[in-house]
């Protein structure tokens, strides 16, 4: 299978956004996922986002791991470079680029199997370093590319296609973000794209470490009725905590909210995020009070999505480790090589 | 009466407690017999442990300029209870043995002169505070070796001041616990050693530095800017010193650095973020030993398939596995020429000294962006922590990086296709683009999959070979590149010859002189990098045999002269050494004429070995 180049042709009257660029320039090659994937609606959601915020495609990196998700970044965004590396170590590889450049819009895209097994420690490690990326998990509980063995959130009381169950509890993603640092943590599903595509937005604006754990249902391996993460468990357990409207800076803000129900958090570059709450008792800027309402959902088998925490301080690892504010891969060389003179130096403390 | 004393030629041992201090004193004792004058090395043995273990420091002094280890110490500071009896037994015949008597000592030798001095007691007297008894005991043994070897007092004492110049208060007590030690000997004790130090002019433009501290250097001079790291024994002090003179050379006015330093959670991070960083058009490397290599393999592999620059430091140690963390090796050769699965071939640099650890690691950069490559610079132990006596490092100014073909937006204009993995110039090499460059052009994508030349994935078995050839021709365009086998033709005649590379360099120079003298005379190549230019194959056209001497039980590199280069195996002694400890002379001279005894051209010639050793 090699993969497939979408055909050039396009309608003279698509529309295009401030860049002049059409939605089609955010697109990429054609997906070879099974028909129906959660993963597919992602990217979807994805090219509608990166094309609503005119973003510069170029200035994007794109980052992934290995697995049916990570296969994706290679269907949107072609005008961007990818880096598919190898098995769980996309944070590591996310962090060093981060380092190189910090101007570019570092976007990874991976799975459970990477995230919460192999990677596990790559990804707690990259959260807690803050590095300034938008992580998105598209999370369906299942290894998909090698044919539907448990993945580490799949959750215990939801067996495999053969009836199996699995006898190790799954691993929440959010929760373990949320307590390693993670700036931005928001859940999501991949079928409701109207709550997904400000997510993205949001987590593309945030500066830090932003993690979007999307339940992204496999189609092929993990969509049978006993399973948790199927698009009918999925559709009938969802409970948004809250509904974002992301207003970008320059627009003028019109959406009215009753007073006491929304918490509005500016972003670092102006953007302005403007959160409705549905439950009363939840607080996404309060991580105290936040999660244990996020284990009390998880208990009664329901899937809390929207925007689960926000710190507003947006720091990110550059801050935290004092580089250069200039991308380290444009530092000319005469400023890096301390030269003769302060070799000699070094010399004469040597004798 | 005491026979007339040997200058300048000796070796001065310490046997410590580790923990205990005794460190900066017995570097204090080395650089000043270098300030002296007289070539050194200093050879720290040390356990893989904090506190209380034996510990041994070794003093090589040659104005000869020998400064391999060697066997037989002529003067021993036998501090340690625990290790003493075994300390004894290197002393030679006639050399001398400082103890603490202090507590009573029997050291069952007739023949070596032992100096008991009551340190421990001494120091009781003058000092209450417990620590502070502690550490100047390690200040009155030097302060002895002044009577009894000769050390320069001024020489010490002007280190001592320099060492505490931003905390004055503690010059005068370590002057006077220096000054106890020498006076105790000069009232006490009539012994003198019969070896001695005396001034001397062999250290001219030389300095004394570690092969950890010169790599690092090399880094920072080369324009490195991303370190990503995991602490592993010895390359620890390499990213160290990176760091130490990063903060210090790459700090911008607003407090801000030119540069990243980040200690991953374990190998495979570590050399993941380089590569990132290197990707994405920073130069970047990481330094590990032997166990972080096999974490490192898999990433290795995808850096060498993706053709991304990668410099790895592997300051090797004894292995296989854990091993000997604290003891110098040469035994990571195969691992690395072949890191991770999958057909692969990788630049290793060689150096032989910390002088070379600098030429080579800002090398490693240029050729790493130059053959879009992992290259790895093969350190040891024994070059990485131990203090050394080379020539002073030199930098051109005028040198720039060369980061290889690397196409910017004005480039890309210019190009009608970009294609990263096309062959346009016909040397394997293609051109790479960094994130961001253009808005339109020069996209690509990364992958460890195989892909076609503009990066798309394929499973088409034709485009595969292709491009794993082209990689291959890519890499053997490099030979010539490298730094090249250093060879010394020490007779026109000569059909052997010692075939060697890294630390062991200066003890098989000073075993061809002692083969010399063994009516032996061979030639000598030096290998400074892999895979091997064609000098490589000429220096063996010339000779019958080549010993090749190396620090790993299964002569690796003798492997790779049979596999990489196609030198005949009978034509390729293996000379092996594999206990840890840095190279000597003797070993190298016995060995050899050991292995001359079993060729039927040679055997006649030599005179059966009598030795009780």
């Amino acid at each position: 299978m090699t993969h497939i180049l979408k055909p050039q042709f396009r309608h003279p009257k698509l529309r295009t956004n401030a860049l002049g660029l059409t939605r089609r320039d955010y697109e990429g090659v054609i997906s070879t996922l099974c028909a129906g994937c959660g993963h597919d609606s992602v990217t979807a959601a994805l090219v509608e986002a990166c094309f609503d915020m005119e973003l510069p495609a170029h200035r994007v990196a794109k980052m992934s791991g290995i697995g049916c998700s990570s296969k994706t970044t290679n269907y949107f965004l072609n005008r961007s470079h990818g880096f598919n590396s190898v098995h769980g170590r996309m944070p590591s590889i996310a962090t060093g680029a981060n380092l190189a450049n910090r101007d570019l819009v570092y976007l990874g895209v991976s799975g459970d199997g990477d995230t919460a097994s192999i990677g596990l420690g790559q990804f707690c490690h990259a959260v807690r370093r803050r590095v300034n990326m938008l992580y998105i998990c598209e999370n369906n509980g299942t290894y998909g590319l090698t044919k539907g063995q448990f993945s580490a959130t799949n959750d215990r009381a939801s067996k495999n296609r053969r009836g199996m169950e699995t006898p190790f509890d799954s691993i929440d993603l959010c929760n373990m973000a949320i307590e390693l640092g993670a700036g931005f943590v928001a859940r999501a599903f991949s079928g409701d794209k109207a709550q997904l595509v400000p997510l993205i937005k949001a987590g593309l604006h945030y500066r830090g470490f932003a993690l979007i754990d999307v339940i992204s249902p496999c189609v092929t391996f993990n969509n049978h009725t006993t399973s948790t993460k199927s698009y009918d468990y999925v559709r009938d357990h969802n409970h948004m905590v809250g509904r974002l409207d992301l207003v970008p800076e320059r627009e003028e803000i019109t959406a009215e909210y009753e007073p006491g129900t929304s918490a509005d958090v500016t972003l670092h570059d102006g953007a302005q995020m403007k959160l409705s709450k549905l439950d009363e008792s939840y607080d996404p800027t309060d991580m105290e009070t936040a999660l244990p309402v996020l284990e009390r959902y998880k208990k009664r088998g329901e899937i809390a999505t929207g925007v689960l925490y926000i710190d507003d301080r947006e720091q990110d690892l550059h801050d935290l480790i004092g580089t250069t504010n200039q991308p380290l891969n444009e530092v000319p060389a005469d400023a890096l090589c301390p030269g003769s003179s302060a070799l000699d130096a070094i010399n004469d403390a040597h004798r | 009466m005491q026979p007339d004393p040997i200058f300048n030629e000796f070796v001065l041992k310490f046997g410590t407690v580790n923990g205990s201090g005794s460190a900066s004193a017995n570097l204090l004792c080395a650089k000043a017999l270098f300030r002296m004058g007289i070539p050194v090395s200093a050879k720290n043995i040390f356990p893989s442990n904090i506190q209380g273990l034996p510990t041994w420091y070794e003093i090589r002094v040659s104005e000869a300029g020998h400064t391999a280890r060697r066997d037989g110490v002529d003067v021993m500071v036998a501090m340690n209870p625990q290790s003493y009896k075994r300390d004894t037994a290197e002393v030679v015949a006639g050399g001398l043995l400082i103890y603490d008597s202090t507590f009573e000592r029997d050291f069952g030798r007739e023949d070596i002169n032992i100096v008991g001095i009551p340190i421990a007691r001494i120091c009781a007297e003058h000092w209450t505070d417990t620590r502070q008894r502690q550490l100047f005991k390690n200040l009155l043994y030097v302060g002895a070796l002044i009577e009894l070897i000769g050390l320069d007092a001024a020489v010490v004492e002007d280190l001592i001041a320099q060492q505490f110049h931003a905390k004055p208060m503690l010059v005068e007590p370590n002057h006077k616990a220096l000054h106890l030690g020498r006076d105790y000997v000069r009232e006490n004790i009539d012994i003198r050693a019969e070896v001695r130090a005396r001034p001397a002019n062999g250290t001219k433009n030389k300095i004394i530095m570690s092969g950890n501290e010169a790599a690092g250097l090399g880094a920072l001079y080369a324009g490195a800017t991303v370190a990503t790291w995991y602490p592993i024994t010895p390359s620890t002090s390499l990213v160290e010193n990176y760091e130490r003179h990063a903060t210090k050379f790459r700090r911008n006015e607003d407090g801000t650095l030119n540069a990243a330093i980040i200690q991953a959670e374990d190998e495979l991070a570590a050399v993941g973020m380089a590569i990132g960083a290197s990707w994405n058009g920073a130069r970047s490397f990481t330094a590990t030993s032997g166990p972080g290599i096999s974490l490192m393999a898999e990433f290795i592999g995808l850096a060498y398939f993706a053709e991304i620059p990668l410099v790895l430091f592997n300051v090797q140690r004894g292995g296989p596995s854990t091993g000997m963390p604290t003891r110098t090796q040469q035994s990571d050769i195969l691992t690395c020429a072949y890191a991770s699965h999958g057909d692969t071939l990788h630049i290793m640099l060689l150096p032989g000294d910390p002088g070379e650890c600098f030429t080579m690691s800002v090398d490693a950069f240029d050729l790493a962006d130059r053959y879009q490559t992992p290259v790895f610079v093969m350190s040891d132990l024994d070059i990485g922590m131990n203090d050394w006596v080379i020539d002073a490092l030199e930098w051109d100014d005028s040198r720039q990086p060369d980061r290889g073909k690397v196409l910017d937006a004005a480039a890309l204009d210019e190009v009608e296709e970009f294609a990263r993995y096309r062959d346009v110039d016909g040397d394997g090499i293609p051109y790479r683009t960094y994130p961001g460059t253009h808005p339109e052009k020069g996209a690509f994508f990364t992958r460890g999959t195989s892909h076609n030349d503009s990066g798309g994935y394929t499973e088409d078995g034709r485009i595969h070979a292709e491009n794993l050839h082209r990689i291959k021709r890519k890499i053997d365009g490099a030979t010539e590149r490298l730094p090249a086998p250093a060879i010394d033709i020490r007779s026109d005649l000569s059909r052997i010859a010692i075939v060697n590379f890294g630390a062991t360099d200066l003890a098989v120079r000073e075993g061809l002189e002692l083969l010399d003298e063994a009516g032996q005379t061979l030639n000598h190549m030096r290998l400074r990098a892999f895979p091997f230019a064609a000098a490589v194959n000429e220096f063996a056209d010339r000779h019958d045999y080549l010993f090749v001497i190396e620090q790993n039980r299964d002569s690796q590199m003798r492997h790779l002269l049979l596999a990489e280069a196609g030198i005949e195996p009978s034509k390729l002694i293996a000379v092996p050494n594999i206990d840890g400890m840095p190279l000597t002379a003797t070993f190298v001279r016995d060995a050899v004429l050991d292995a001359l005894r079993t060729l039927p051209e040679y055997k006649d010639a030599l005179t059966p070995r009598i030795s009780a050793e």
